[in-house]
């Protein structure tokens, strides 16, 4: 990284004529453009940076080297899951055989490809206890929108108009009152009980022949296992609802718990954060949804099937997409293909690396790596929020006696963390608990790096009883300093404009 | 400390409610709320003429920390809103009792109102949060 280089806009390279004109598409002929009626057609040419191919690249390489990122520093952003994404995944999916592959090409051309996915498809069943996994969602909340409109075609088949309630745990992530808010249904907050458990109590008072489902993610966003999920679920199930599973804690419990066994009606997978494909700006994500057996005929298309052999005539391709015809009763598609292909191929890549056994350890160490951090963070002098539960894969601190008696803020150690060459962990999430930092560690640090952390932090510690001040004008050696963010989100504006010569 | 009034009724969800004399009431959100939320940047204001259940959300006030509900404390018609606030959100961080005030309800019926806090047992309830 490096350190106080201020790097300037494109626009700032910018000289009259240059470019790189070898690169430049061919005008298209003046005939192509006539049907363009003329109130449509640009008057003046747009503001585009004019540059050379190299001062692009150097541009572009600078902003590279100026941010944190996974392969550069250590990433403890809670409920993100930035885990190490092996070489080796991509290796795979950047070979030209699936980079060549056109997503409109006869399944017969395909079948390598295919087979990936029917496996994959395979695995997350295995894993999670469902009973069938499409994969075509583009990413978390892509996912949800698919399971809580599955959720709401259940409900219908069976002529029970009435449900439009989703219930949701105050500590949810946002997504979840946002799925059910598009999905056409009403968001119904349950409390949480001390302990970070749901409060049962709360929870059948809120029940009844409105309810269509619960969204809950278990490790909650709290940091803990709900422990009743059982109960839970007799609870929505006696009253006529499903169970949505929101997939984003599942680094925790992968290959030890299954969320069809805890009662779980529908899921998505994060396989951007569980199965270790680049993403947080690094890349897209990928949000398969899983299911149990009656939402089986909701999925949403397509799916990859598997003809079995007595059924195929000699040069039928094994494996084909599964379409309307199929599944008639298909929320539909929410994808022109099948899904980020290449996201898909990575976390199929990860999953066959890693085994069952693999899977198993990386819910062991991941919880092994949060609650080391966790213990040795209280040992310095932090304050966790749930001292009392043993941490899932992530954990919760809370700067609320530090804010009280030095006047330090949960954003000023983020923000001091980035000095002291850290990603900062999230902040002020969950809202129930203030100035607080969600971290998650992950399995792939070592115990060296986190070591590091806890030294990290307990200098910002000593800072923020000596020289608060240090504090409050974090970060120092970076070459973007404290950001005004209210000044930003009252006066956003985001044009560039040439300034006056 | 923050400032909670002596005059005004308090919900557990930080709203305080101001009787008119005409019998309508003006809800904004209390000291304690905006000193939590932090600098606003948005408010969303419903629409006047709009009726509301109690209990409804019927407004969202945005800090860069957080975006929280606004509920309705009563069973009220929307008869007037501070449209000062879609320009200058910053008010209710001001003077939260005040130029910050975010609507004026006139309740459908002679509500049960047995759910709002006075001010003593708002304060008991903030110094907890």
């Amino acid at each position: 990284m490096s350190l106080a280089l201020r790097e300037r806009l494109i626009f700032e390279y910018s000289r009259p004529g240059r470019g790189a004109r070898g690169q430049w598409p061919e005008a298209p002929a003046r005939s192509a453009l006539d049907a363009l009626p003329d109130g449509l057609r640009r008057q003046r040419r747009p503001l585009l940076p004019e540059v050379s191919e190299l001062d692009a690249l150097r541009h572009y390489t600078r902003l590279s080297q100026l941010n944190f990122s996974i392969d550069t520093h250590f990433y403890p952003l809670g409920s993100c899951t930035m885990k190490y994404n092996p070489r080796a995944c991509n290796a795979a999916a950047l070979m030209p055989e699936f980079l060549g592959r056109h997503p409109l090409a006869p399944v017969a051309q395909g079948q390598g490809f295919l087979a990936c996915m029917y496996e994959l498809q395979e695995m997350l069943k295995a894993v999670t206890g469902m009973r069938g996994v499409a994969l075509s969602p583009l990413a978390g909340a892509h996912g949800e929108f698919a399971g809580v409109a599955m959720i709401r075609a259940y409900h219908r088949a069976r002529d029970d108009l009435e449900r439009d309630e989703i219930i949701v745990p105050q500590a949810a992530h946002g997504t979840n009152p946002a799925t059910a808010t598009m999905c056409g249904c009403v968001a119904r907050e349950v409390a949480v009980g001390a302990d970070g458990d749901a409060d049962l109590e709360a929870l059948r008072a809120a029940v009844g022949p409105k309810t269509a489902g619960i969204m809950l993610t278990n490790p909650s966003t709290l940091g803990v296992f709900e422990r009743r999920i059982e109960e839970v679920a007799r609870i929505v199930h006696q009253a006529g609802g499903l169970l949505y599973y929101d997939g984003a804690n599942l680094n925790a419990i992968l290959g030890k718990v299954r969320p069809g066994d805890m009662g779980f009606d529908v899921i998505h997978m994060n396989l951007h954060k569980t199965f270790s494909t680049p993403h947080g700006g690094g890349g897209p994500g990928a949000g398969a949804v899983g299911v149990s057996a009656r939402l089986l005929p909701f999925l949403p298309l397509p799916i990859v099937a598997r003809e079995p052999a007595a059924e195929r005539g000699a040069e039928a391709p094994q494996y084909r997409w599964l379409g309307e015809r199929d599944l008639p009763q298909s929320i539909g598609r929410l994808t022109s293909f099948g899904g980020n292909a290449g996201v898909l191929l990575r976390a199929y890549v990860y999953m066959r690396m890693l085994g069952r056994e693999g899977m198993r350890r990386v819910a062991e160490y991941a919880t092994l790596n949060a609650n080391y951090l966790s213990a040795r963070l209280q040992q310095v002098g932090f304050e966790a929020a749930y001292p009392q539960r043993r941490a899932s894969h992530e954990f919760i601190i809370t700067l609320k006696r530090a804010e009280q008696d030095y006047g330090v803020t949960a954003m000023d150690v983020a923000k001091r963390l980035l000095d002291l060459g850290f990603h900062a962990p999230t902040t002020y999430f969950p809202m129930l608990i203030s100035e607080c930092l969600l971290i998650e560690p992950t399995e792939t640090e070592s115990k060296q790096t986190l070591d590091a952390f806890v030294n990290a932090m307990a200098q910002i510690l000593r800072e923020a009883r000596e020289d608060p001040e240090q504090l409050h004008g974090a970060p120092h050696t970076l070459p973007v300093r404290r950001l005004d963010d209210v000044r930003a989100a009252r006066e956003l504006n985001l044009v560039y404009r040439e300034p006056a010569t | 400390m923050s400032k909670i009034p002596e005059d005004l009724k308090y919900t557990r969800s930080h709203e305080w409610l101001k009787s008119m004399p005409d019998g309508s009431i003006e809800i904004g959100i209390s000291d304690h709320a905006q000193e939590a939320l932090g600098d606003l940047v948005f408010v969303e204001l419903p629409e006047v003429g709009r009726s509301l259940a109690a209990g409804e959300t019927c407004a969202v006030v945005e800090s860069v920390k957080a975006a929280s509900d606004i509920y309705a404390p009563v069973a009220a018609t929307v008869i007037a809103i501070n449209a000062q606030l879609a320009e200058a959100p910053e008010l209710i961080n001001q003077d939260p009792y005040g130029r910050g005030w975010i609507m004026r309800l006139k309740p459908t019926a002679q509500g049960d109102d047995s759910a709002l806090l006075s001010a003593h047992d708002y304060q008991v309830l903030a110094a907890e949060a």
